[in-house]
């Protein structure tokens, strides 16, 4: 009987947050694979089932598969980028260096700023010829680039962006892991004439390996969800150079109200998502045993 | 929560009054930063005023976009607007969503000619479509060039008279564009930012074309005269070497004309006032240069009139436009935000002259109303736009030949359109 | 330590380095917000031209808070951020404590059904939540905006773990004392996951400060914006954009949570480590 009990008031402590969860979570996930086998409702037409034709649209929608590409080149830039400039940036800023209260600042500060607001400072920065990304380079002699502008730089442009305002808050986590790094492990390896970088590697970084996995999951996330300075900076453009998945399907969904073709876009972002969580799972379940 | 709650409150008020007063609600989008909301406010407060039994609330909701999702969303949440000001080309989208009323069901005979047929012809072109008035012009504008005169004359060219023909502009643009001793450009001939399908529907009327059908279901793309246009476009950077190269942005093309980035700049006749408060140097104004013809778009937004309100609230809407549209309020909101005055009769009033006279370059704007062609304006607009504007940047970028990229943009235009041919 | 290694840092030319990259990364990462503050207390004419004789003035300021309704916009989203994290720390600690303290046929199963939710997060079914709230009537209200986070499955996880940390022995203590669940909850439970509350507070409160997708597509009006959806409506223009007013309302809309986590930096990071997410 007191187990029957207990399972009772398990539910009621569960009930509200998973309520909450399969309303906006599991249930939109299913209901927008079902929705991806039907056509938008317009004002005058009803949603009629349209079998697989949604999918067969994706298929050959150059723009979907240039979003896709896309995406991959930006999560290929963006989460390797992001993780190695946090861990710099903790390691410099955990070393006694002079101003570093300054310095981590300078990193930190970026990831406070809304991405949709410094997008509009970055897109100043990549003006041609008057940007300050441009001065820069002209004091080099480098001619003006339109760096946005042109189909060959605009999804670097863009990533560019996504790193710099993210790396400073991985940092965070870093800082944290060091800290726990005991200083006599340190102390040991200075009298032994241990150099820096052997350190790094047969100490350090396996003692911050799990938050290596941690970061590494929340960069996959990111780079998945973070499209914020795209509708500043360029549109997805130009011609789709820059245009992302979820970008895409906000542009779908509610700039073109093509909620149908929007679903099945979701559905294939849920299915990259699920793979990727599935593979960090795995990961991460590594990690639990480690601790 | 809040916002159920004010809603709420705003409910009981409303019980309350609604015996002795008709309520409209009328959606508008300004661009923030001009002083387009305060004007809008008081012209509503004014006509309260003076007309007792009707309460106007206008609710600025964002730009043209947002307004529309916000008219659709509450439309479809059965909270429809009574009245809004939403961008022109729009008109097949509401009309295929189903959510507007024509004007010609509420107006007299003789107020469809008087009052309808007294609008510019031009403004019209958008607001009629198998044979009804959907549309009423308000905030309408067209593309000009503006010219720094400063560097005309540096480039030992009359500051005075702008390019009136696409050759006189690509002789005077290599003139203008200035280089250091290294060969990097420090001053380019001239600049058309071709983000959206505005400015080259400029090049395309120029060169003798149309953009899109009166009925919605056809898009011009794959013509001689919109593959003329946009490889002439592509050839100001890519032969002539007069214009930087790639999509260049539309925002920040008054910043490149003030810092003398650009001579020669092509935007809407809106940023009359802005250019004239920040130009640090005497500009001129004039219309976009003609190839074949002059010719340009029309651009901005038209009131339309929302179904599900009661007769009495659009009766009330249409008095409240023919109001708004009347000489002195048209005059008061022209100057005030550099819109184009949607009437003939506007530009005859004591106000409007005064301004003229001020400010000589403001019937630049309207004497080109006679060569406009038709906003591009479709079914599905936005996506037949994007599968242009893509095209247009591929091109510039070297990918695609004109003619290869219109054939593209005209074929994903048809698949999209032919839904709407019967 | 620093007697031990101090004679050799005199020397080190790797110390050298290390503070000529430290810094250099520093300049180049705060150069884009050091531009943001030198326009936005500058003229626009200066915008591009960089003069350090450059008049000061506070006139962006006054053009952005005048042009826009920031106070609202304020107010709107100090309204979310509160909502939202208040919500997510009750209910969260409920399921958490549930699934740190309860043996009950499925659990495992439900549990990962909560994981789910790390990957596949709001911010991505935006299509189909935005129907719900239609349906729910709920539309351009600040609750919609919070509704679909409220179920935090990173909440409900990284709280799960610092509850397992509890020793039973505790809790036994307090049920012989008569403590009912939920008493124990929060008077054992909750006071031991202060740092971990904070530093997961702090995350969700800068995630729904800056955040911009959602908010953007579920509200449609002013007293329902927040202030990264009114900035970007404000941003966006039919004629030329102005930086320096731009840059002003930006400062405008980031400025309490900048300076807020400026000086509750160290915290910041100590909660962290307290709290065990590394």
């Amino acid at each position: 009987m007191t187990v029957r009990r207990d399972w009772l008031t398990a539910l009621a402590f569960l009930a509200p947050a998973l309520a909450l969860l399969f309303t906006f979570t599991h249930y939109p996930a299913i209901q927008t694979l079902i929705d991806s086998f039907w056509s938008t409702p317009r004002g005058r037409r009803a949603a009629v089932f349209v079998g697989s034709d949604n999918y067969a649209r994706l298929m050959q929608d150059p723009v979907f598969l240039r979003a896709m590409v896309n995406n991959a080149i930006y999560a290929a830039i963006t989460i390797p980028a992001s993780i190695i400039l946090a861990l710099v940036m903790a390691l410099f800023v955990e070393g006694r260096i002079r101003g570093r209260a300054l310095v981590r600042m300078s990193y930190f500060t970026p990831t406070m700023l809304p991405l949709i607001a410094v997008a509009n400072i970055w897109l100043f920065f990549y003006l041609p010829g008057f940007g300050l990304f441009e001065q820069i380079r002209s004091a080099f002699g480098l001619s003006p680039r339109n760096w946005v502008g042109s189909p060959e730089t605009a999804l670097y442009g863009v990533s560019m962006v996504t790193v710099w305002s993210q790396a400073g808050f991985f940092m965070i986590f870093y800082l944290a892991a060091l800290n726990t790094i005991p200083p006599s492990l340190r102390e040991a390896a200075a009298i032994e004439g241990c150099r820096r970088w052997t350190f790094f590697r047969r100490v350090i970084w396996p003692l911050i390996m799990p938050t290596t996995l941690f970061v590494s999951v929340n960069a996959t996330i990111n780079a998945f969800r973070t499209v914020d300075h795209i509708f500043v900076m360029t549109q997805g453009g130009p011609n789709n150079a820059s245009m992302l998945l979820l970008y895409y399907i906000y542009e779908q969904g509610f700039r073109f109200w093509d909620t149908a073709y929007a679903a099945t876009l979701t559905v294939v972002m849920v299915a990259i998502l699920s793979v990727v969580g599935i593979g960090q799972f795995f990961l991460l379940d590594r990690r639990v045993h480690y601790r | 929560m809040l916002r159920t709650f004010a809603a709420s409150a705003a409910l009981a008020l409303g019980l309350s009054s609604a015996a002795q007063a008709v309520e409209l609600e009328f959606y508008f989008p300004v661009a923030i930063g001009g002083p387009a909301t305060q004007i809008i406010d008081e012209l509503v407060a004014d006509y309260m005023a003076t007309t007792p039994g009707v309460k106007i609330t206008a609710i600025y909701a964002g730009n043209y976009p947002d307004t529309l999702s916000r008219a659709i969303t509450a439309s479809r949440g059965g909270r429809p607007p009574q009245l809004a000001i939403l961008d022109a080309p729009d008109l097949f989208t509401l009309l295929d969503e189903d959510l507007i009323l024509p004007w010609d069901d509420f107006l007299s005979a003789e107020e469809m000619e008087t009052w309808v047929g007294g609008f510019f012809p031009a403004f019209m072109q958008n607001s009629q479509t198998a044979g009804k008035t959907w549309g009423i012009p308000f905030q309408r504008s067209t593309p000009v060039i503006f010219w720094n005169k400063d560097a005309f004359a540096a480039a030992g060219l009359d500051p005075e008279v702008g390019p009136a023909t696409w050759d006189e502009m690509v002789e005077m643009a290599k003139k203008l564009t200035l280089r250091d001793a290294s060969g990097k450009v420090t001053q380019w001939g001239v600049r058309i930012p071709a983000q959206s399908v505005w400015l080259p529907s400029g090049l395309v009327a120029a060169n003798g074309g149309e953009m899109s059908s009166e009925d919605g279901t056809q898009a011009y793309f794959n013509t001689p005269e919109t593959i003329g246009a946009i490889d002439f476009l592509a050839a100001l950077s890519r032969d002539h070497g007069v214009m930087e190269p790639g999509v260049l942005d539309w925002g920040a093309t008054p910043r490149a004309f003030f810092d003398g980035q650009a001579a020669i700049i092509w935007t809407t006749t809106g940023n009359l006032t802005n250019i004239r408060k920040n130009a640090p140097f005497p500009f001129g104004v004039g219309m976009l240069p003609a190839n074949v013809r002059r010719g340009a778009p029309t651009g901005g937004g038209n009131f339309y009139l929302f179904r599900g309100a009661s007769d009495e609230q659009l009766a009330e809407a249409v008095k409240f436009v023919q109001w708004a549209t009347a000489p002195e309020q048209a005059a008061k909101w022209s100057i005030a935000t550099g819109y184009v005055a949607p009437r003939p009769e506007v530009w005859e009033t004591e106000v409007m002259k005064d301004y003229v006279r001020e400010v000589p370059g403001a019937v630049v704007a309207r004497d080109q109303l006679q060569y406009t062609i038709r906003q591009f304006s479709t079914y599905d607009v936005l996506q037949v736009s994007k599968a242009f504007n893509d095209n247009v940047a591929a091109v510039i970028a070297g990918e695609k030949t004109a003619a290869q990229a219109m054939a593209d943009a005209q074929a994903t235009a048809d698949a999209i359109l032919a839904a709407y041919r019967k | 330590m620093s007697s031990i290694v101090a004679p050799v840092r005199a020397f080190d030319p790797d110390r050298a380095l290390i503070h000529l990259g430290a810094w250099t990364l520093a300049i180049l990462w705060i150069l884009p917000l050091a531009y943001a503050v030198w326009t936005a207390f500058h003229p626009s004419a200066y915008e591009t031209r960089f003069d350090l004789f450059a008049p000061l003035t506070l006139e962006n300021f006054i053009r952005a808070w005048n042009a826009a309704p920031f106070g609202r916009y304020y107010v709107n989203t100090i309204l979310l951020v509160t909502m939202i994290l208040a919500v997510q720390l009750v209910l969260c600690s409920l399921a958490a404590f549930a699934f740190a303290r309860f043996e009950f046929p499925g659990r495992n199963l439900l549990f990962a059904l909560v994981l789910v939710q790390l990957m596949v997060m709001p911010d991505i079914l935006i299509v189909r939540n935005y129907a719900t709230m239609a349906r729910l009537g709920l539309l351009d209200s600040i609750l919609a905006i919070g509704l679909p986070y409220f179920a935090s499955g990173f909440a409900i996880f990284l709280l799960r773990q610092t509850f397992k940390t509890v020793p039973r022995e505790l809790d036994e203590a307090a049920r012989v004392e008569g403590c009912s669940w939920l008493g124990l909850l929060r008077r054992v439970y909750v006071p031991l996951a202060r740092p971990t509350m904070l530093a997961f507070g702090l995350v969700s409160v800068s995630h729904h400060w800056n955040n911009f997708l959602w908010p953007l597509i579920v509200t449609s009006s002013v007293e329902t914006r927040p202030l990264t959806v009114g900035l970007s409506i404000f941003a966006t223009t039919d004629s030329g954009t102005e930086w320096s007013i731009i840059n002003a309302a930006t400062l405008i809309t980031s400025g309490p949570l900048l300076i807020g986590f400026l000086i509750f930096q160290r915290q910041f990071v100590q909660s962290f480590m307290r709290a065990g997410i590394k």
